[in-house]
């Protein structure tokens, strides 16, 4: 581990993992990221972990998803808003 | 940016040949549509208004929509996009009519800056020889059976966890995770930017991660 500036933290890369994978990371960010994760365990380990995670999210059926209590979220939302002393 | 969407932003041969067959008057390829697209339309509509039932009104104004529009279909998008900007259109105006409509972007879940991982589990930023490297590094799954991790109580821990994730966060990451969605499809939906649908999916992961892992970890203890 160098303690150069330009090395990534573990703590770094688990906030970039999404952009990684989104593939919206620049060049540069993409190969300090790889650089990290070829010398790191534990970020490798994490990144594979997302990635099982993802798998299994593709496994689960979306009608079980509760949507509904989602959107009972947001017309409480609306109702706080429309009714709360911020409105316009 | 530009050529992971380019797969979704214009209909395939296939979206092609289904709107030839709808414009011939296919009933049967209109019925396959409507299987193939309800439950998806209805789980996305009830995302503006507020009951099933009026919901499932959305939804079919939205196929009387899509087949009103038919004539205008030009392919610039794919069908699936085409169908749920229709949707999207017909949800607005009816949540408008219900209650003032809010943009999606400024519901709860953005503004959610929690970090992906416990702060705890990393070493101190001035720590004299690792500054921000794990304390606590995860577990590899890789040494774990597969079907444990395949089996049907981690499911249910991923579904228990997206269930409990704010209303944002959640829809973005059953789009994309559980029903496959592209992000493009995502932003085009509710009116996002890319950098914020990022922003809502990287903490819907996160979170879901840690619960699995909060979870496989109290097994292997």
């Amino acid at each position: 581990m160098s303690e150069s500036p330009e090395m990534l933290s573990c703590r770094e890369v688990v906030e970039l993992v999404t952009a990684y994978l989104e593939g919206a990371l620049t060049e540069a960010e993409e190969v300090r990221f790889e650089e990290h994760l070829a010398m790191c365990d534990g970020c490798a380990a994490y990144l594979d972990q997302m990635r099982r995670t993802i798998v299994i999210a593709g496994q689960l059926d979306p009608e079980a998803v509760d949507l509904e209590a989602c959107h009972r979220l947001v017309h409480a939302f609306r109702g706080w808003r429309d009714g709360g002393p911020e409105g316009p | 940016m530009t050529s992971t969407e380019a797969d979704h932003s214009i209909a395939t041969p296939q979206d092609l040949r289904t709107v030839e067959a709808l414009r011939a008057g296919d009933e049967r390829v209109f019925r396959d549509l409507v299987e193939r697209y309800h439950a998806s339309l209805i789980r996305v509509a009830l995302m503006y208004v507020r009951t099933r039932a009026v919901a499932e009104e959305v939804v079919q104004d939205t196929w009387i929509g899509v087949l009103r529009s038919l004539p205008r279909f030009e392919g610039r998008s794919s069908l699936r996009t085409w169908i749920f900007r229709i949707l999207a259109n017909q949800a607005r105006t009816r949540a408008r009519r219900e209650a003032r409509s809010v943009p999606f972007s400024s519901l709860a879940g953005l503004d959610d800056d929690s970090p992906a991982v416990d702060p705890d589990r990393f070493l101190a930023a001035d720590h004299p020889a690792f500054p921000g490297h794990w304390a606590t590094a995860p577990r590899s799954w890789a040494a774990l059976p597969e079907d444990e991790l395949l089996a049907g109580e981690t499911r249910e821990r991923v579904l228990a966890a997206i269930n409990t994730l704010p209303a944002a966060q959640r829809t973005v990451i059953s789009l994309r995770d559980v029903e496959g969605w592209s992000s493009g499809e995502v932003c085009d939906l509710l009116g996002i930017s890319e950098g914020n649908q990022r922003v809502l999916l990287h903490r819907a992961r996160s979170k879901v991660r840690q619960a699995l892992e909060e979870y496989l970890d109290g097994r292997a203890a």
